[in-house]
């Protein structure tokens, strides 16, 4: 897994509610039998018109906001249902964190596994962002996994929280796989005292 | 110390914890499917790693499949190719798999009780987050994604947190004409689609020792709706006797000895929760959903809320925003909407128990001619036992379509797909934008209301058929 330890980038505004994983990438994507070309499919239908051409009106279409390796994104973001493809189309698109005041569970851990951080703020720090986003789009913000830090432009510095495994297997890019086969002994003794 | 049930099941599959660590949590069942497996296999292959225990994983195929007559080709290249990548995994990791040719292939969280490899105190995983429905066995299950489905396939284990508890105490009797799925709409109503995340709920109470596994099922199925991982209902005679000569069930002494194992899983009295909320059964009536997502619901008599009163500015903007995509305003009601499709299916209502309610409220009616109303049982073996009891010919004499099983219009991705603009009464867990085709709009309600809403061609409140 690709590590993620510090990033600087502006910020892509996205200030909708429980924003589900169909939103994220609709259905009709998840025929694929491998994760390459997700990031096109992003956001969809929100994205496109019928035709293909973009919706000028949505902000991932918005130039200002071109570039931007940072989602910020309503409460409760990854609502619904449990395709990994969601953290793909993010990470294909080129994010590389997202940022609100609730993840849902299965959505968080899927990110974690491909090097997408999520970050939760409070309520306040999120509207300020909001905030800095429209107001300063080229404003760019400091992101510090080690210290668990956001930095803001005016230097104002805001902790977030991450259990400490997740954290180092983000720090170093530890596999999960390998180190749950690292435990083989244990499994099978658990197998040899349950069967 | 006393334990509730999910702490009983969580702690006989713990492997090993490691301080600050996750749990190593080992899985008794691995249900997989062709959508969210293939690149797991791709893993599997990549690092040379064989599937630890094939007999504890089972495939079948229900995302991407038609439900129209077996013998036609299908004509999605994209899903062929899905369907042709699991039977080629299965064959080549020796998974047991219910193929396109299965007389007993399903829906993952149909089949998986139905055969009786869903089994109380089990802890049970699929890349899919419906994997909660198992939960009403009194087993731990919950939804993954594809790099867990890889984890799983190679060390028969998962890294998990440990999850909060939550208990929802359903207590009181139904009245007639609600159900089941109108006790898990108005949960999700009241507490919210986060309101159980990092949360497992365990139902409780009255209301829900008098289900059956069937509508148990769908009361757990939705839990993921509010956020939780997942939802419980503790084993009693009700479980039993659902399980007992199903194919993968116990049998003989082994039965015996699992029924005493059963029988010690239920929360102990003076187990305490993390959080708990009280419904009353008896003031409940037919749910249906207004907006786009499940906690946007409501009483079916009820009016659609006005974004105004919402003192919120993100729920106001987000109330705002799902109801001009179902095109509604706010204060009206929804009785006598006019719907396009009825669609009674999916993981959630396509049981048999589902089709024997639909099918006795459609008995000498015919649906209304300007509505198209789809019926998809959840697996060919519901299919079988519903033509068995003359269901089908119900549902086609009133002109309804008798489909093949499969999770079909409630995720779209088979071809059975709504319109741009069109109102679907669905069966179904979701109503997100697009959910059962790109620009469709989803009002969600029980296999009830969808029959009654499918005779008159407009949203109905099944109490006044009754």
């Amino acid at each position: 897994m690709a590590k993620f330890t510090t990033i600087s980038s502006t910020l892509m505004p996205l200030p909708v509610n429980d924003i589900d994983t169909d939103q994220i990438i609709p259905a009709r994507f998840l025929k694929a039998t491998d994760k390459n070309g997700m990031g096109d499919n992003l956001f969809a239908d929100w994205r496109y018109n019928p035709d293909g051409s973009p919706k000028l009106d949505f902000v991932l279409n918005n130039p200002a906001f071109l570039g931007a390796k940072i989602l910020l994104a309503g409460d409760n973001f990854g609502c619904g249902s449990s395709r990994e493809h969601a953290p793909w189309a993010l990470t294909g698109f080129g994010f590389r964190a997202v940022i609100s005041t609730s993840f849902a569970d299965i959505f968080r851990n899927n990110s974690l596994k491909n090097g997408l951080l999520p970050i939760i703020v409070d309520v306040e720090t999120h509207k300020s962002l909001f905030d800095l986003a429209l107001e300063a789009p080229s404003a760019e913000i400091h992101v510090d996994l080690a210290s668990q830090t956001l930095e803001l432009p005016d230097g104002k510095k805001v902790k977030f929280p991450i259990d400490g495994f997740s954290k180092a297997c983000l720090l170093n890019g530890v596999d999960e796989l390998g180190y749950i086969l690292g435990f083989e002994n244990e499994i099978a003794a658990f197998e040899a005292r349950t069967r | 110390m006393p334990q509730t049930l999910f702490e009983k099941v969580w702690n006989a599959h713990v492997v090993t914890q490691q301080p600050e660590t996750p749990a190593i949590l080992y899985i008794d069942l691995h249900l997989v499917h062709e959508v969210t497996s293939p690149q797991a296999f791709t893993g599997l292959r990549q690092r040379g790693l064989k599937v630890r225990r094939p007999e504890r994983t089972v495939a079948t195929m229900d995302h991407s499949i038609p439900t129209h007559d077996p013998s036609l080709p299908i004509l999605d290249l994209l899903a062929a190719a899905q369907i042709k990548q699991m039977e080629t995994n299965a064959s080549e990791f020796g998974i047991r798999l219910y193929g396109m040719n299965s007389e007993h292939r399903g829906i993952v969280h149909v089949i998986g009780p139905e055969l009786g490899f869903t089994q109380p105190g089990m802890t049970i995983v699929c890349g899919d987050s419906h994997t909660a429905t198992h939960g009403a066995f009194g087993s731990l299950a919950f939804g993954i994604g594809t790099s867990e489905v890889e984890h799983v396939l190679a060390t028969q284990c998962l890294l998990q947190r440990k999850p909060k508890t939550f208990e929802v105490r359903v207590e009181g009797s139904l009245h007639q004409g609600v159900s089941a799925k109108d006790i898990i709409l108005a949960l999700i109503a009241r507490i919210g689609v986060g309101g159980g995340t990092e949360h497992v709920f365990e139902f409780t109470g009255s209301a829900i020792r008098n289900l059956t596994m069937e509508q148990r099922m769908t009361i757990c199925n939705m839990s993921i709706e509010a956020g939780a991982r997942a939802g419980m209902v503790a084993p009693d005679e009700v479980t039993f006797e659902y399980l007992k000569g199903r194919e993968f069930a116990p049998k003989g002494v082994a039965w015996d000895r699992a029924v005493n194992y059963w029988k010690t899983l239920p929360s102990d009295e003076d187990a305490t929760y993390d959080k708990s909320i009280i419904l009353d059964a008896s003031s409940l009536e037919p749910m249906i959903t207004y907006g786009t997502n499940p906690g946007m619901a409501m009483k079916i008599t009820g009016n659609v809320p006005d974004p105004a009163n919402l003192a919120d500015a993100n729920q106001k903007a987000a109330l705002n925003k799902a109801l001009v995509y179902m095109g509604l305003n706010p204060g009206q009601s929804l009785i006598g909407k006019k719907v396009d499709v009825v669609f009674i299916g999916s993981c959630t209502n396509s049981r048999i128990s589902d089709l024997r309610l639909a099918a006795g409220l459609l008995k000498g009616h015919k649906v209304d001619t300007n509505t198209r109303v789809m019926v998809v049982p959840g697996s060919q073996d519901v299919k079988k036992q519903a033509e068995s009891e003359g269901l089908d010919l119900i549902f086609k004499e009133a002109g309804a379509e008798w489909r093949e099983a499969g999770c079909s219009m409630c995720i779209a991705m088979n071809g059975d797909q709504l319109q741009p603009g069109q109102y679907a009464v669905s069966t179904s867990n979701r109503n997100f934008e697009g959910r059962q085709g790109k620009g469709g709009r989803t009002f969600l309600a029980s296999p009830l209301t969808a029959a009654a809403t499918a005779i008159t061609g407009q949203i109905t409140d099944v109490r006044n058929m009754l």
